[in-house]
């Protein structure tokens, strides 16, 4: 359903479009033998043919032609076989070239849908128009001398891979989906590492707003909207100001617009309307790129299981919730680790282990699942003992606990602390008797009707036997005397 | 096709090229001949013919994804008009 926003005339539709700029996971740039490796000294990941000096010639990094096919596979996109690269010129000093060599109208992927997963459980799908792959430009630094700007070149070059979506996100929300499913799944390619912070994923955002039905709206881009929140931010402030000049009976111009993260606030780049004259045309140091069959299909077959087959197998192998499987998938190690912690166990008991144990004290210690003190193994090991009744599930928390702490398994902790579940009906028939008989008031209260007092009958019981009772022959004996 | 003189000028700002108006008023029926001139080509009939992009049939050439290059700070920054710390330094370039 499409989210609308409440305006003083009526409601209004926004309509968004997405370009997203991804680095490409490889050792060397687009076009040259230059290291990519982030945070070097400046200037010195630079060849001659990345600074554009006179003569150099450019020659395309096979490994990023097959990374691009893998993507345009993964996000179910048609691959062109044939593409043709091109010259797109603009003058800014970041840029030696004055040309920047991207793709045009034939560029490498061509139209695609991936799925979005939304907040209300709901599944949509949104259209890829395009992915080209384009050299990045270099990197200015503005605010290290007053009249002067400093230039690094070191990522001039680097292959980004644009990928354009149709108008087909509706609100904030669609669109922090839309960021946050491209980017697991470039990450589940290993195409791309998604660090927004280092910028090897960004993106620019097309807003526009429409009364429902209505005809598309004038859009306005957002550039520089390097984070999901910032993508949200972003897109609530542009609308809020989009409707504010339409009620008030002005016009939406068509322009750049530069995202502010510190004041929360779009602004106009008006330097950008000019030179938005690119000139394309093919590039005469580059043949078109031609790709056989054979190529796509051969790296079609090295594709893992992504992000959506991994979550419907999920659900249907070990019958989670489409919520649960959702936030196991979203991190490929994550998704490991819980298959080797289900893999012949109780997988729902897993699943909830991993989901609100484990993540909830990684993310509480800012820890990856990597950083993991607890194994996967382990943690199995201790799903497989309260599964075996040897341990109630409220003992298990404190097993846990001490796995966090020590990274010892579970079967040693219970040993060593004599933690193991008491299932002998015997002796835990003599705990409640000593609980009835040193209750009598509360006996006699519960005969009267006063039910709840159930509860009270079984905390007591299990205070005694240290929670090692077994909760269900603690219920079924209680329940027996009580009658 | 002819280039007027408001086409020369933006043609120029494009590029960078400083140009007043006497130059424009020179420069434009000159650039006006030579389009016309390349024009010509229009007459040839191209229906049902594929783009050329070149007279050997060769395809393009790749290569491997290795670092073998960079590293070269002071050769990249050797021409520079004023570098610090192994930047480049412009004009200030920000809005």
């Amino acid at each position: 359903m499409a989210q609308l926003t409440k305006g003083k005339t009526g409601e209004w539709e926004t309509v968004i479009g997405m370009e997203v700029h991804a680095q490409v996971i490889a050792e060397s740039k687009l076009f040259s033998g230059a290291s990519t490796k982030f945070g070097a000294e400046p200037n010195s990941q630079v060849s001659l043919v990345d600074a554009a000096m006179p003569g150099m010639l450019p020659v395309l990094n096979e490994h990023v032609v097959e990374q691009a096919i893998k993507t345009g596979l993964g996000i179910n996109s048609q691959v062109n076989k044939h593409s043709v690269f091109a010259r797109k010129n603009y003058f800014y000093p970041d840029l030696p070239q004055g040309y920047q060599i991207s793709q045009f109208d034939q560029p490498i992927v061509g139209e695609g849908t991936i799925e979005i997963d939304l907040k209300d459980g709901t599944v949509k799908e949104i259209g890829i128009t395009r992915m080209h792959l384009e050299q990045d430009a270099g990197k200015s630094l503005h605010d290290q001398h007053p009249t002067k700007s400093y230039v690094d070149l070191n990522r001039s070059g680097c292959a980004l891979m644009e990928i354009v979506s149709e108008p087909d996100i509706r609100g904030p929300e669609e669109a922090a989906a839309y960021i946050s499913k491209l980017r697991m799944i470039l990450r589940y390619l290993g195409t791309c590492d998604g660090n927004m912070d280092e910028g090897s994923m960004r993106a620019d955002v097309n807003i526009s707003v429409r009364k429902p039905g209505a005809e598309l709206g004038t859009r306005a881009e957002i550039k520089n909207v390097n984070s999901v929140k910032a993508v949200q931010q972003s897109i609530d402030f542009e609308v809020q100001r989009q409707i504010e000049i339409l009620e008030g009976g002005g016009e939406i111009k068509q322009e750049t617009r530069l995202w502010d993260p510190d004041k929360n606030e779009t602004r106009s780049m008006r330097s950008k309307e000019e030179a938005h004259d690119y000139r394309y045309f093919p590039d005469p140091d580059l043949l078109p790129l031609e790709l056989s069959d054979e190529q796509i299909e051969r790296i079609r077959k090295t594709l893992p299981e992504l992000p959506d087959e991994k979550k419907h197998r999920f659900m249907d192998e070990f019958g989670l919730s489409a919520y649960d499987a959702s936030v196991l998938i979203a991190e490929r190690p994550r998704a490991d680790y819980y298959e080797t912690v289900a893999k012949d166990r109780d997988a729902k008991l897993a699943a909830n282990w991993v989901i609100n144990e484990l993540l909830g004290i990684l993310n509480k210690n800012d820890q990856d699942i990597a950083d993991s003190p607890i194994s996967a193994e382990n943690l199995g090991g201790m799903i497989g003992l309260i599964s075996d009744n040897t341990i109630s599930g409220k003992i298990a928390k404190d097993v846990f606990a001490e796995m966090y702490k020590s990274g010892k398994d579970a079967g040693s902790i219970v040993e060593e602390k004599g933690l193991k579940q008491v299932t002998d009906t015997g002796a835990i028939e003599a705990i409640v008797d000593e609980v009835l008989a040193e209750n009598p008031d509360n006996v006699a209260a519960y005969k009267g009707g006063k039910d709840k007092l159930f509860g009270f009958f079984v905390g007591q019981v299990m205070k005694k036997s240290q929670g090692k009772a077994n909760p269900a022959a603690v219920n079924e004996l209680l329940k027996q005397k009580l009658s | 096709m002819s280039m007027d003189k408001e086409t020369v000028r933006k043609v120029a700002g494009l590029a960078r090229i400083q140009m007043d108006d006497a130059e424009l008023e020179t420069m434009a029926p000159q650039l006006s001949k030579i389009i016309d001139w390349i024009e010509q080509l229009a007459e040839v009939d191209t229906d049902n013919v594929e783009p050329l992009a070149n007279v050997v049939n060769i395809n393009l050439a790749l290569r491997e994804d290795k670092i073998t290059d960079g590293d070269c700070a002071d050769k990249v920054l050797a021409n520079a008009p004023e570098d610090v710390q192994g930047f480049f330094v412009v004009s200030k370039v920000v809005e």
